[in-house]
């Protein structure tokens, strides 16, 4: 029995402090524009993956559109072999491993006590799908535009993060039953 | 010393990619160890409940923006090699809040999905599957939208830049500002927190 951890510390252990995680957060940041001169991405991974199948299954048409081919480059590099693509697998592995850590790794579906698990699917698929389009519109999501071009004091991204949280507060009042 | 380092050559392309490995190890790290793995926690912030998402992304825009700066002072970055991403007002605008519509529908955003994907929530993969349909959908419609994608065109330009302030000066402002916002931020969850309590008692 003694080789069993015990159930204390199987427990899922609480979050960081905000304010230390959000410095945490920040120095990787300011490690990415020192070392590399450019921050931190998630959507942009997945528009390279895209344009990448995209170009598997139809070439032509891949190259004749001007989104796509932004990704594809000339062809002297794979689309996949790309900054942005390695970085998310980063963030894959960091994310797991801080919730290994912690004992967080756990399956399941994040929703209010009053929704149902395949409305609350469905949901997660169709806000999927419009932060996919509102991304791709402005060029960027809450990691390349937010966070990064918010440090920078870029113009375009601060009216972007105000939006971001203009649009989940106008928002939300419909979805409550999803979240609380 | 120069920086930023790989703008200087000092390593190749081979390398910078183990580079992107690492930094997304540290940026997934962080996210998930704030809660951003749980969309409920995410969410939360637009109910005033439980405001991580703004204390997080605050305290992460202004320690980069503080030290960038700083660093940019004592000339060890050269910010004009800093990658900046052009402006382009409107459409920035309309995707911001059709990612905020996004936000409160599906629970994450893109890079806080890949975190709930890798701890095992099923509403993770399932955001990204539609997150990433929803960009085939904006390429296949891109020939429709790219009148509107490329309108109100204003450069790289930053808030210093437009506002005609020092750069120094802005940084102290939005610093300022976050403080407020986390005293503002602490308050809210007080007050939510004793309604809470009234209600059960």
């Amino acid at each position: 029995m003694e080789s069993l951890p015990s159930l204390d510390e199987l427990k899922p252990k609480p979050y960081m402090n905000p304010y230390f995680a959000g410095i945490g957060l920040g120095l990787v940041l300011l490690a990415s524009f020192v070392i590399m001169g450019r921050g931190l991405g998630a959507s942009g991974a997945f528009s390279s993956a895209a344009a990448w199948l995209v170009q598997q299954i139809a070439p032509k048409h891949a190259a004749s559109n001007n989104f796509y081919a932004e990704y594809l480059g000339d062809g002297s590099v794979h689309p996949l072999k790309d900054w942005l693509v390695f970085e998310v697998i980063g963030l894959f592995i960091g994310g797991f491993l801080s919730a290994k850590l912690a004992h967080r790794v756990k399956g399941g579906i994040e929703k209010g006590p009053r929704f149902g698990n395949r409305q609350r699917l469905l949901f997660a698929f169709l806000g999927g799908g419009l932060m996919g389009i509102g991304a791709k519109l402005a060029r960027g999501c809450t990691s390349g535009q937010a966070l990064t071009g918010g440090a920078v004091l870029n113009l375009g991204s601060w009216a972007f993060m105000m939006s971001v949280f203009a649009g989940g507060y106008a928002l939300a009042y419909f979805l409550r039953r999803q979240w609380i | 010393m120069n920086a930023p380092f790989y703008k200087y050559g000092l390593f190749n392309d081979e390398v910078s990619l183990i580079v992107a490995v690492l930094i997304g190890i540290g940026f997934g790290f962080f996210l998930e160890r704030a809660g951003f793995g749980s969309a409920r926690k995410l969410a939360a912030q637009f109910y005033f409940t439980d405001m991580t998402v703004l204390k997080v992304m605050f305290t992460a825009v202004v320690t980069a923006m503080i030290g960038l700066y700083y660093l940019s002072v004592f000339g060890v970055v050269d910010l004009s090699l800093v990658y900046l991403t052009p402006t382009f007002l409107l459409p920035q605008v309309v995707g911001g809040l059709l990612l905020g519509f996004g936000f409160v529908i599906g629970g994450y955003c893109p890079g806080t999905s890949c975190v709930a994907a890798a701890t095992g929530k099923y509403d993770g993969w399932v955001y990204l599957l539609g997150m990433f349909l929803g960009i085939l959908v904006f390429g296949e419609l891109f020939p429709l939208v790219e009148k509107f994608y490329y309108m109100t065109p204003m450069r790289t330009v930053t808030l210093p830049q437009v506002l005609g302030l020092p750069y120094g000066l802005i940084v102290f402002l939005v610093s300022v500002m976050a403080v407020g916002a986390f005293a503002a931020a602490e308050w809210g969850e007080r007050k939510m927190a004793a309604k809470k309590a009234e209600e059960k008692s």
